[in-house]
């Protein structure tokens, strides 16, 4: 494993991205294939949910049971076990195969992105701040970009439309008040 | 017959391994397009890298095009197939959280897991952030409950609401996303030229 990231840690043999269109129809057939088979969509934002569970029933079983947004994950008709969701197995995968992509095209490395007026430990604080508003916002909106988005909207479904629609105007309005997070 | 879990053509056993040869695929496909990647993502915001539009709504197009075929053929059982029902205030209130943290975050929760898989520090803490904000949820649940049910619509399709048939969304949706994807290619060129200000740093050349 050392020697493969090791390998793919250059820069400068890094391999280009492939042409969205083709990544994105790529992932039309995949998200295509899950529907046909499993009559659902993918997800993300519920792995988290469902790992949350898990941690806060080990640690308090009882506080667990009777929280609304716990109880949804911990339900037995969800999964077993809250490990054994669906969206658990997905996000295992999801890692083989981002590591996979990202091996071939040489881009393994410990790195980040920020732009040239904030300092490191600030994009720190930014990165787990937004994931949090993410976990927040996927709650509300009953799924993520993953769930809502990608897999809702080719069925038209009405909510998931909304969600894409709000998604990208505050994305646009908010990227004008962190500029200095980023330009 | 279709879709084979549900319909009970394959065994619900299979699920879990259907989850991961997903899940494969979906990774594979983002990363290899560079979603891993947060200088790319928050470009569709600043207007430099239209990659999070052009993927998202090929993405979108094909499964639309593909579902509609199969299901207009009688093979697909649309009923059969997870839809998740409408609540119009919450959805928009969450999507608008969705997108905000997507731009302050730099991911959005799947692609943070792509990033995560392929070393990006940046994406391992939305993670952390993420696993946090489910907490945060759990605490919050009880005070948003009013908010998330309010107005429910049950399933409720863009079609059906506007009353139009299923067709014409479909062909307008790919229209628009042509039109737009002509219209992102040349914001993209126009941005890209005043210089791209993000880069890729790591703690030892710092």
């Amino acid at each position: 494993m050392a020697a493969i990231i090791k390998e793919s840690s250059d820069r400068a043999s890094r391999k280009p991205y492939i042409n969205p269109y083709l990544g994105g129809a790529g992932m039309g057939l995949v998200l295509t294939f899950t529907y046909v088979v499993m009559g659902r969509g993918m997800g993300a934002s519920g792995f988290y949910g469902s790992i949350a569970s898990f941690i806060a029933r080990l640690f308090a079983p009882e506080a667990a049971g009777q929280n609304i947004f716990f109880q949804k994950y911990l339900d037995p008709a969800r999964a077993p076990h809250p490990l054994m969701d669906w969206l658990v197995f997905e996000i295992i995968g999801v890692l083989i195969g981002a590591f996979i992509s990202g091996w071939l095209g040489r881009r393994l490395a410990f790195t980040f992105y920020k732009g040239p007026r904030i300092s490191n430990t600030g994009r720190f604080l930014f990165a787990v701040g937004g994931g949090m508003m993410l976990a927040i916002g996927a709650q509300l909106a009953r799924g993520c970009m993953s769930g809502q988005i990608i897999s809702g909207a080719p069925l038209l479904n009405l909510g998931s439309w909304i969600v894409t629609l709000s998604m990208f105007g505050a994305g646009y309005i908010t990227a004008f008040f962190v500029r200095k997070e980023w330009r | 017959m279709v879709p084979l879990i549900p319909s009970g053509v394959l065994s619900e056993s299979y699920g879990l391994l259907i989850a991961v040869i997903s899940g494969i695929g979906f990774g594979f496909f983002l990363e290899r397009a560079g979603l891993g990647n947060s200088k790319k993502l928050v470009g569709q915001f600043y207007l430099y890298d239209m990659t999070v539009f052009k993927f998202m709504f090929t993405a979108i197009s094909t499964t639309l095009a593909a579902i509609y075929l199969i299901s207009k053929f009688g093979v697909l059982d649309l009923e059969k197939v997870g839809f998740v029902p409408t609540y119009p205030l919450s959805a928009m209130i969450g999507g608008l959280l969705l997108g905000a943290g997507f731009v302050v975050s730099g991911y959005c929760p799947g692609t943070s897991v792509v990033g995560a898989a392929t070393g990006r520090i940046d994406a391992m803490l939305v993670m952390l952030g993420m696993f946090l904000g489910s907490f945060v949820n759990a605490l919050i649940s009880p005070l948003v409950l009013g908010l998330v049910n309010a107005g429910g619509m049950g399933k409720q399709t863009v079609y059906g609401y506007f009353g139009l048939p299923y067709e014409w969304i479909v062909g307008a949706i790919v229209l628009v996303a042509l039109g737009g994807f002509w219209g992102a290619t040349v914001i993209q060129r126009k941005f890209a030229a005043g210089g791209v200000t993000v880069t890729e740093n790591n703690f030892a050349a710092k």
